[in-house]
């Protein structure tokens, strides 16, 4: 240590030591990430090869296309340091398998290097895949086969059960047409949008008469619908809503202008169900850690 | 000049309301009916999962009891914690009084520990695990365990946020004032001294 004043070294030595003990527990702790919910089928283990994830995601569309339920498969090397319980209930939490309020969604995770696997259970399945079904699944059908070294075998007869149990379980029908709407945004903004043209109306009528007012209050308005809608149509008809409530509102009564709040929900579709164009996504199912795991 | 006057103070009217609505939510008492709420719910949930736990032993130890020469002192151990588990009323107020939550949650402690220390011993019963009502109702504990794990986890995180917003400026003023006072949470601390696993003793005393 020649030129480096000793002095120095032992507030160094403690700075490294100080901050060796603050992160070291984040080092340790470090939780294996939740991968991104690419499609039904999720495999970071390279276990199956593509025509076995293309049977499995072709099955589990055509299950969701007829049941409307969801489910998900996914296979990981560990999750260490954690459980496969808690794992898997953040997979779940993250991925929000099943249709939202229905909450009928489940996940198969297999960790095959800690040789756990796990059947996440949403709410709406918890009275069909009970916690003793699924754990007869587990035990009576998966890890057989996976004792045998068969893991594609093992999930593809898991996942079939799991539909078959499902399938007797009463749902509510599939979405016909699963679009998302836009116009939910506008739906939560038309009460501010509507005291947004009864203030400014009616300020504007006093300043620069009725008709301009009118076209001042609907351009704001729909700037401002736009901006939350991203659709002109919606945005327009917000507008036009608002221009007639400048023009026909007397500022004085507050009740009468009431019924014409309706004209800005107009147009607001259903809320979506989460699904992107062509792609495969969570729909907001819940999970609250019902299910079963087992170990082989 | 009266009328005027009055038509101002009618024009005033409504902008007051909404003045007197944003300075409401300004001062965070939205916030704090949003997070009460939750806080609730997730409490509910948890006094569920624990219900239903309560529900599943008696089935369990009836299973148990048929085993002939089990281990009784295990088995008195999880009816003793069970019947004190139960004897606390579990209502909803509990999570305003700090105490008597800190009593329920001993309680419920003691019976995890003790149900888990009977199904470890269960483990040495071959014709215990080949009975499939044992199985099945093992497969429901443990189902209903990691449930209480995960409502729990849930009360403590929508109790951190509860309690962070009665307590931040100036939430804090507008919860002093309608009487939110900061909700207790399971703590890891109570949790170890309540669940401590029995100490293995290999005779060597």
């Amino acid at each position: 240590m020649q030129g480096f004043p000793m002095v120095f070294m032992r507030p160094f030595i403690q700075f490294c030591l100080c901050s060796l003990i603050l992160f070291l527990p984040l080092a340790l702790k470090a939780q294996v990430p939740v991968p991104a919910l690419t499609a039904q089928v999720v495999d970071t283990t390279g276990t199956l090869n593509a025509a076995q994830q293309a049977e499995l995601v072709q099955k589990l569309q055509a299950f969701e296309a007829a049941k409307g339920s969801q489910i998900a498969v996914l296979l990981v090397q560990t999750t260490k340091p954690e459980e496969i319980e808690q794992y898997s209930l953040r997979v779940a939490e993250a991925w929000k398998i099943g249709r939202k309020k229905i909450d009928d969604g489940a996940i198969l995770v297999v960790a095959l290097q800690d040789r756990a696997l796990r059947i996440e259970v949403g709410y709406g399945l918890e009275g069909a895949l009970t916690d003793i079904t699924s754990k007869r699944i587990i035990e009576g059908i998966i890890i057989p086969q996976f004792r045998q070294g068969d893991v594609a075998g093992g999930i593809a007869a898991g996942v079939d059960q799991m539909m078959k149990v499902i399938e007797g379980e009463p749902l509510p029908e599939p979405a016909k047409t699963p679009a998302k709407s836009k116009a939910s945004a506008v739906e939560e903004m038309a009460p501010l949008l509507f005291m947004l043209a009864i203030f400014l109306g009616g300020g504007l009528r006093k300043a620069i008469g009725k008709l301009p007012a009118a076209m001042a209050t609907g351009g704001v308005v729909f700037v401002v619908a736009w901006l939350f809608a991203g659709t002109v149509v919606i945005a327009i008809l917000a507008a036009i809503a608002a221009a007639v409530i400048t023009l026909f509102g007397n500022t004085g009564g507050m009740g009468r202008l009431g019924g014409l709040g309706g004209g800005f929900g107009g147009g607001s579709g259903r809320r979506g169900g989460g699904f992107g164009g062509g792609g495969f996504g969570g729909g907001g199912g819940g999970f609250g850690g019902g299910g079963a795991s087992g170990r082989w | 000049m009266t009328r005027v006057l009055s038509s101002v103070f009618s024009r005033a009217v409504p902008v007051f309301a909404m003045l007197f609505a944003l300075t409401l939510s300004g001062c965070g008492y939205n916030t704090i009916q949003t997070t009460d709420e939750q806080v609730k719910s997730a409490w509910a949930e948890v006094l569920n999962q624990y219900q239903r736990r309560a529900d599943l032993v008696p089935n369990l130890v009836n299973v148990v009891k048929a085993e002939a020469n089990f281990e009784q002192e295990t088995l008195t151990q999880v009816v003793e914690a069970r019947s004190k588990a139960t004897s606390i009323q579990a209502t909803p107020e509990l999570i305003n009084d700090p105490e008597a939550f800190n009593k329920f949650q001993q309680a419920q402690g003691q019976l995890t520990g003790a149900l888990s220390r009977l199904l470890l011993i269960t483990e040495n019963y071959p014709n215990l695990k080949a009975n499939q009502g044992f199985r099945d109702l093992q497969a429901q504990l443990e189902g209903t365990e990691n449930r209480i794990a995960v409502a729990r986890n849930r009360y403590i995180q929508s109790v951190q946020d509860y309690n962070v917003t009665v307590r931040s400026f100036p939430n804090n003023l507008t919860a002093m004032a309608m009487g939110y006072a900061v909700k207790p949470s399971f703590t890891v601390e109570n949790e170890a001294a309540i669940s401590k696993p029995p100490t293995v003793d290999f005779g060597t005393k």
